[in-house]
């Protein structure tokens, strides 16, 4: 039984994370670099996009100054969503779905720009968006892992309900920001970078850790990719869903505030769409709608390359309807493109 | 290595050269296989000599990489499932391919669904269900149950169900008694006679050696994806040869000694299961474990078993009695804090309920201890790779490396992976040797749940070994099995289980296979619970 098979091309055994004898091609087709070919097809896709901006407006993106404050813009843009693609990546890996991302943006914009919250100044309004963001994760969670409900259904209702909670508490009137340290979040830069893309780089960062590096995300990963394993196992699968759609809920919060210094002002039609955008972002950033694998690298690619569209349109002054049309197109390509790549590299050289 | 005896029939099938690379292994590496209509063809060989890959190329699954298959006298090459169903070669496969939330009938038809311009008649497609699970002696289970709901033994009479249910002149069963207790496993020989009676070849693929002698007319063994022998007939060949063939060296096929000790184990009962009842499960069952003893539960699919297990675990909730560890009462139905206490479960179905088929092998092995490994809620995946290594080192994991998805392991060495998740302690740090590390802390108690299911004779003895070991260094270990040799051979105390309701107790020495299997038979065969 002790005695090595016999196979002509035998991996070296033993652990460790650096197996000796590094190569390109060999690791290129070693689990460790699945991430990266995981969203070679977004890369490919990016590429593509800067080459149609290239060609359709040379003067923008052949510029190093003009193309950088351009890209600055779309990281930008990127930002709110991105931050709730992020928190929806926990979701979808753990095998969930949160349909309610948009709406509770919108409640914790408006919860955080009454008159009232306002009035205590800018970190309580802060902290009044990302507990609302929380507690209404928390329900979710609660209503998934308790109550057994399926996540969309759970999440659905939260999505109507917290929308329609919003416009109750703002009189679906814009609540002006008049608290000065709010706004300027959408001025400020932070070492030449808007400092909304700061906040977006840094949670993208925690989350890498979070998800790759703690015990929460490996449980996050585990439920998502046998649940009933994972509970037999002894992992406590309940306590982690409320924690995950607590996160999304959390991550609502964050980016409710940076929506809201953007517009100036909390509403209750902030984040309309946010749901879709974001899972579609999730999706093509090849995270397993099924559940039990995907990355935030991948999730922020996808943000970047529904943003990147948006802003090539905008500089060619082209319809929004177009927009769609090839944001359809573009979720459709990118998902086959990360097919192909996968599957032919996994096959391997026969 | 062949017999001239059959030689002068035509073969309904030979493969000659097949080979078959994974991305670093190479999986077949030219090998053989001749099979004659009407004939109980069967294939031996070593958990990942390339059974399962060799059956899965002649089912179209797998495109083989160089080699020839000839089909009733024709050359073929399929290259999809449905090919080769088309063409007569029907597959039961090692790990169940049926779809939970699909009813029997359904299953059964599943990809020849029984239609009318696009219809499903479901009538029709009941009866059919009907026929072909009478066929297999179990008109018991009902044909509109929802897969998911059956107890595993019975997803394997559905799956052969499907199996039988297209008109094959080859039926090819991968291991198809691996979760089939004593009596079911007649039935299945009687099915099998039957085929062959009527021209039909069987492949047939098995562990147990002495099931070879029973059913099988020629045997052809596998040996790291060759073919070490083809043709040797069944019936007189002996089981010292053929594991010679397919090890290359003998393995004494023997339990580990019991340890000597004063009749029971002394001290306080490490678990202590008091009047445990679960309605249509089981009633009133009380047992109890001590540190370093192993006690096996007899009985048949069906009596109860796996459900006793998961219920002492806290996977189900215990409807009345209570679960005690050294003494203290165990919250019902509340795994973390049974796995806290120092209980571990390797279930019955590795596929759907113990492992993580995408994840590596190592991340397989730590499913239950990651956070003890972590420090201040941060993985430590080296670490997790030093001791998972170790672990699999121990249990002669092949092929090495812990870092391939276990769905590339064959289904021997997915077993071996459950069982190892258990025999990490967490407690201690790697490096002084996986068999000391154990016994400080981490599990106290394990559940198996038939522990040896697909595992090969040679891992078998081991896998009994490090069960032993565990057990002298005071682990207490609570055993299901459908082979009662295998709870005679390996336990200290003996349970007789049937129809949820323990019916004896007493040291296995006591017991032998004869009475056991008297008290285990009376009554209905197969439980399926009602909805
Ligand atoms: N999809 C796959 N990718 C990579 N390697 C694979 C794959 N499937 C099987 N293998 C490898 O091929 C070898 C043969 O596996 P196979 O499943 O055929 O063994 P087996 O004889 O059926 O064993 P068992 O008795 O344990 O079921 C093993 O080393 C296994 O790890
Ligand atoms: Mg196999």
């Amino acid at each position: 039984m002790t005695e090595p098979v016999d196979v002509a091309d035998h991996r070296p055994a033993g652990p460790g994370p650096a197996d000796r004898g590094w190569s390109f091609s060999q690791w290129f087709r070693a689990d460790a670099s699945e991430p990266v070919r995981r969203n070679l097809g977004l890369v490919i896709v990016l590429i593509v996009l800067y080459a149609i901006g290239a060609w359709s407006r040379p003067d923008i993106f052949l510029h190093a100054d003009r193309l950088w404050s351009n890209e600055l813009t779309v990281l930008t843009l990127a930002s709110s969503i991105g931050v709730v693609a992020i928190g929806m990546t926990f979701v979808i890996i753990s095998g969930g779905i949160d349909l309610s991302v948009g709406a509770l943006l919108a409640l914790a914009s408006v919860w955080s720009t009454t008159v009232a919250t306002q009035s205590y100044g800018a970190a309580t309004m802060v902290l009044a968006a990302l507990l609302v963001g929380t507690i209404a994760g928390v329900v979710n969670g609660t209503l998934i892992a308790y109550g057994r409900m399926a996540p969309f259904i759970a999440t659905l209702a939260m999505m109507v309900a917290a929308r329609g909670l919003a416009q109750k508490i703002s009189g679906k009137t814009t609540q002006v920001v008049s608290v000065h340290a709010i706004t300027d979040i959408a001025q400020r830069k932070v070492l030449g970078l808007p400092l909304l893309v700061v906040i977006f780089g840094v949670v993208a960062v925690l989350a890498w850790v979070l998800l790759n590096r703690t015990t929460f995300g490996r449980r996050s990963a585990a439920i998502g990719g046998n649940g009933e394993a994972a509970r037999l196992a002894g992992i406590n699968v309940r306590r982690t869903q409320v924690l995950i759609y607590a996160l999304s809920g959390l991550c609502c919060g964050i980016a409710a505030i940076m929506v809201t210094a953007q517009a100036n002002s909390g509403s209750s039609d902030h984040g309309n769409l946010y749901e879709l955008q974001a899972i579609a972002a999730v999706i093509i950033g090849g995270t397993a709608l099924a559940g039990g694998r995907g990355t935030i690298v991948g999730s922020v690619l996808g943000v970047l390359v529904f943003t990147q569209i948006t802003n090539l349109f905008i500089v060619n002054n082209l319809a929004i309807e177009y927009q769609l049309i090839a944001q359809g197109v573009i979720i459709v390509a990118a998902v086959l493109v990360q097919q192909f790549r996968v599957s032919s590299l996994r096959r391997g050289p026969a | 290595m062949s017999t001239s005896e059959t030689m002068s029939e035509a073969p309904i099938l030979s493969l000659t050269g097949i080979v078959k690379t994974f991305p670093g292994v190479r999986a077949l590496d030219g090998v053989e296989l001749e099979v004659l209509a009407g004939e109980v063809h069967c294939l031996l060989g070593q958990n990942g000599a390339g059974k399962s890959t060799l059956i899965k190329v002649l089912a179209g699954v797998h495109r083989p990489d160089a080699g020839s298959m000839v089909w009733r006298g024709e050359e073929v090459s399929f290259n999809s499932p449905l090919a080769a169903t088309k063409a007569g070669i029907s597959t039961i496969y090692q790990e169940l391919d049926l779809v939970d939330e699909l009813t029997v009938a359904e299953n059964i038809f599943l990809g020849h669904e029984q239609a009318a311009g696009g219809f499903i008649r479901r009538g029709q497609m009941r009866a059919g269900a009907k026929a072909v699970l009478d066929r297999l002696g179990h008109g018991d289970i009902p044909a509109t149950r929802k897969v998911g709901k059956l107890p595993a033994a019975a997803k394997q009479i559905v799956s052969m169900g499907r199996a039988l249910s297209h008109d094959a002149q080859l039926l090819v069963m991968d291991e198809p008694s691996a979760v089939l207790a004593h009596d079911e496993v007649a039935n299945l020989f009687r099915v099998i006679r039957d085929l062959t009676s009527r021209g039909i070849a069987v492949i047939y693929i098995t562990h147990r050696l002495e099931e070879i002698r029973e059913i099988g007319d020629r045997v052809t063994v596998l040996k790291d994806g060759r073919t070490s022998a083809v043709n040797l007939p069944a019936r007189s060949t002996g089981t010292d040869q053929l594991v010679s063939r397919m090890t290359g060296r003998t393995i004494e096929y023997i339990f580990p000694a019991r340890t000597e000790r004063a009749e029971a184990p002394a001290g306080p009962p490490l678990l202590e299961v008091v009047d445990l009842s679960r309605a249509g499960e089981f009633v009133d069952v009380s047992l109890t474990v001590r540190a370093g003893e192993i006690v096996g539960i007899a009985g048949l699919v069906g009596s109860g078993r796996s459900e006793l297990l998961e219920t002492i675990y806290g996977a189900r909730p215990a409807q009345s009695g209570e679960v005690r560890l050294d003494g203290r009462r165990l919250p019902p139905g509340r795994v973390p804090a049974a796995v806290r206490s120092g209980l571990g479960l390797a279930p019955e179905e590795r596929k759907s309920q113990a492992l993580i088929l995408e994840d590596p092998i190592y991340r397989n092995i730590t499913l239950a201890t990651f956070a003890h490994h972590a420090r201040g809620g941060i993985t430590r995946a080296s670490l997790e790779q030093t001791v998972a290594a170790e672990i699999a080192d121990d249990l002669a994991l092949q092929p090495r490396g812990v870092r391939r998805p276990v769905k590339t392991l064959s289904g021997g060495n997915q077993q071996k992976v459950v069982l190892g998740r258990w025999l990490l302690d967490p407690a201690v740090e790697p490096g002084s040797g996986a068999a000391r590390r154990r016994a400080s802390r981490g599990t106290r108690l394990l559940l198996l749940d038939e522990p040896t299911r697909g595992v090969d004779v040679g891992a078998r003895a081991d896998l009994y070994r490090v069960i032993r070991r565990l057990a002298d260094e005071g682990m207490g270990v609570l055993m299901v099995s459908s082979e009662v040799p295998e709870v005679l051979g390996l336990a200290d105390r003996v349970l007789v289980m049937r129809e949820g309701r323990v019916l004896r107790e007493a040291p296995a020495a006591e017991l032998d296979e004869e009475t056991v299997l008297d008290l285990v038979m009376a009554g209905s065969l197969l439980e399926v619970d009602s909805p």
